[in-house]
């Protein structure tokens, strides 16, 4: 049961991670995400129907993811309109999209076909159960991304990207095209939602157009509930942060959804508990910052 | 090296905010210049910077940098031959990042790859660069920069601009954001790396004194013209009062500028 939440919410760090580059890496509001994670789900069921394949099916996840992405920076780069509404634009888009792409129907069920995740199971199960081969790969495949992703934001590219959202005039005065940093980024973090997606999909065992709702609020969940025990300059810190917040984020959701009837909560009371998550992430933040700025004055 | 020819340019053309911030400048910017630059409040200063910067496509006219038409250049591309520093120190350093990041994303300009090229050798390499404020920045080369004051950040960006050898450097008032004893410093600062690396520079500066002790020549605006160049011995002789005295006989009216007036005591 518990390997169960862990296997989950290693899934959706995938995510967590993505989201991560846009809110607090590059300062800004992407809600893509919530098409994009469908996306990549409707893209693997897509790639087992037609007989691609799952790790093929991964590729396309992430290429999708990429592409939709790219979508958002480009309508914010061209049009010159804000992140939230293009990115908005871009999700409501990948709504009929993901229909499309999961053959004209709402949802897909996947547990006929073989894969990656069936592959490991039946190469392990003979020596440990089920769910913990399944949490041994994921934390693989997490712990790879993340490391990935700590070298590229150490790279030339990522050190510019992290610098324009916080100062995009600096980025203009050393001679580099914000718009093609924003493709890049913006990009990135939307292919690791639909790899999340997909990987989301075979996990669950079916692809459903209404996978993502709402997905952004658990994203940025995740992400400030990792702040509050992670912060730092130092990237592997930040994306190890992004991780552990993802756990328990789903870790909090399923006691909501297991204990919460005690006091009389439904799982329609989740939404809820995910926003006041963020409110009260946001809250011991500022206080904590506050009490700083506090200390500093006394000195 | 660079040179303006018949640049005009009007704020909100053809509504009831219409304004003419540059009337028909023609400047030539000669390599080697250090240029001070004075003038009243709204005088034109830094929407002449913001032209040449790239930030603003002039209205009429044609900018040229090494008898390349560059007047339709996005700001970006412009940015790879001139280094820019504001009067608002945040605006030349990313405050979330740690030094030795900020110092490897200015150390080249143009197109950043993804390749990791922070490494020991660079690190001592910007470590001894950075002694050369002597701060003693060298030993925070971890820390973020939301941590340094503002002397010390407007200080970094002046070192960070000068790595790329740039080869005109635009200063809008760098240092009025700072106390007198930071303003001089890093005015100091400015003049070393100017004849250290040969650079051509401009300078605004609300400071007459400033004006007329720094660079070989002096611009002096008002109401989007440049009424007055001077360079060479001429500038040496200048006084504050002599400045003022021309503007009046030029322009027939009182040389208004709070600021400087503030700074004359």
């Amino acid at each position: 049961m518990l390997e169960g939440i862990f296997v989950e919410g290693l899934i959706y760090a995938l995510m967590v991670l993505g989201v991560f580059i846009t809110f607090r890496i590059m300062n800004f509001a992407d809600l893509t995400v919530d098409g994009a994670f469908p996306l990549g789900a409707a893209i693997m069921a897509a790639s087992l129907v037609g007989g691609l394949g799952s790790i093929w099916g991964l590729v396309f996840a992430f290429m999708g993811g990429f592409l939709a992405g790219m979508t958002t920076a480009l309508i914010h780069n061209k049009l010159k309109i804000p992140g939230l509404l293009a990115s908005i634009l871009t999700m409501t888009m990948l709504y009929s999209i993901n229909i499309r792409v999961l053959g004209n129907r709402p949802n897909v069920q996947l547990l006929r076909y073989e894969h990656v995740l069936t592959w490991v199971e039946k190469s392990f199960s003979g020596i440990l159960p089920r769910d913990v081969v399944f949490l041994v790969f994921f934390f693989c495949v997490v712990l790879v991304v993340k490391l990935l992703l700590d070298l590229f934001f150490r790279t030339d590219m990522g050190l510019t990207i992290g610098a324009m959202g916080n100062n995009e005039q600096m980025v203009i005065s050393q001679g580099v095209n914000p718009d093609i940093l924003k493709l890049i980024g913006i990009g990135l973090s939307n292919a690791l939602v639909g790899l999340s997606g997909g990987f989301a999909a075979l996990y669950l065992g079916y692809a459903d157009v209404g996978l993502g709702q709402g997905i952004i609020i658990s994203g940025l969940a995740s992400v400030m509930l990792g702040e509050l025990f992670f912060r730092s300059n130092r990237i592997f810190v930040l994306t190890f942060g992004a991780v552990v917040g993802s756990l328990l984020y789903k870790a909090i959701m399923f006691f909501g959804r297991y204990y919460g009837y005690y006091i009389g909560m439904t799982p329609n009371d989740l939404k809820l508990i995910s926003g006041l998550l963020i409110i009260f992430s946001i809250t011991i933040t500022r206080l904590q910052k506050r009490q700083g700025q506090k200390l500093r004055r006394q000195i | 090296m660079i040179e303006l020819k018949d640049i005009t340019h009007v704020f909100n053309p053809n509504s009831v905010d219409e304004r003419l911030a540059l009337r028909h400048i023609n400047l030539k910017v000669n390599e080697g210049d250090f240029i001070t630059i004075i003038g009243s409040n709204g005088a034109g200063k830094t929407t002449l910077f913001n032209i040449i910067a790239g930030t603003y496509t002039p209205t009429s006219g044609k900018i040229f940098i090494n008898g390349i038409d560059v007047t339709n250049d996005p700001e970006y591309k412009r940015a790879r031959y001139i280094g820019r520093i504001f009067q608002n120190p945040l605006l030349g350093t990313a405050s979330n990042m740690s030094l030795e990041d900020n110092m490897m994303i200015c150390y080249r300009k143009g197109f950043k790859w993804p390749v990791v090229n922070l490494n020991r050798n660079m690190r001592e390499f910007f470590k001894k660069e950075l002694t050369r404020l002597q701060m003693g920045l060298e030993h925070r080369m971890k820390d973020n920069l939301a941590l340094f004051s503002g002397g010390q950040r407007q200080a970094l960006t002046l070192l960070m601009m000068v790595l790329s050898r740039p080869a005109l450097i635009l200063l809008d008032e760098h240092t009025a954001a700072l106390d007198p004893k930071n303003a001089a410093k890093i005015l100091e600062l400015t003049r070393e790396f100017i004849e250290e690396y040969h650079l051509t520079a401009m300078m605004i500066t609300h400071n007459m004194s400033y004006a007329l002790e720094y660079g070989n020549r002096l611009l002096m605006m008002d109401e989007g013209e440049i009424i007055l160049d001077i360079s060479g011995e001429e500038k040496k002789k200048l006084t504050v009062e002599g400045l003022i005295e021309r503007f009046h006989t030029l322009r027939h009216k009182q040389y208004e500028d709070d600021r400087s007036l503030l700074s004359e005591k």
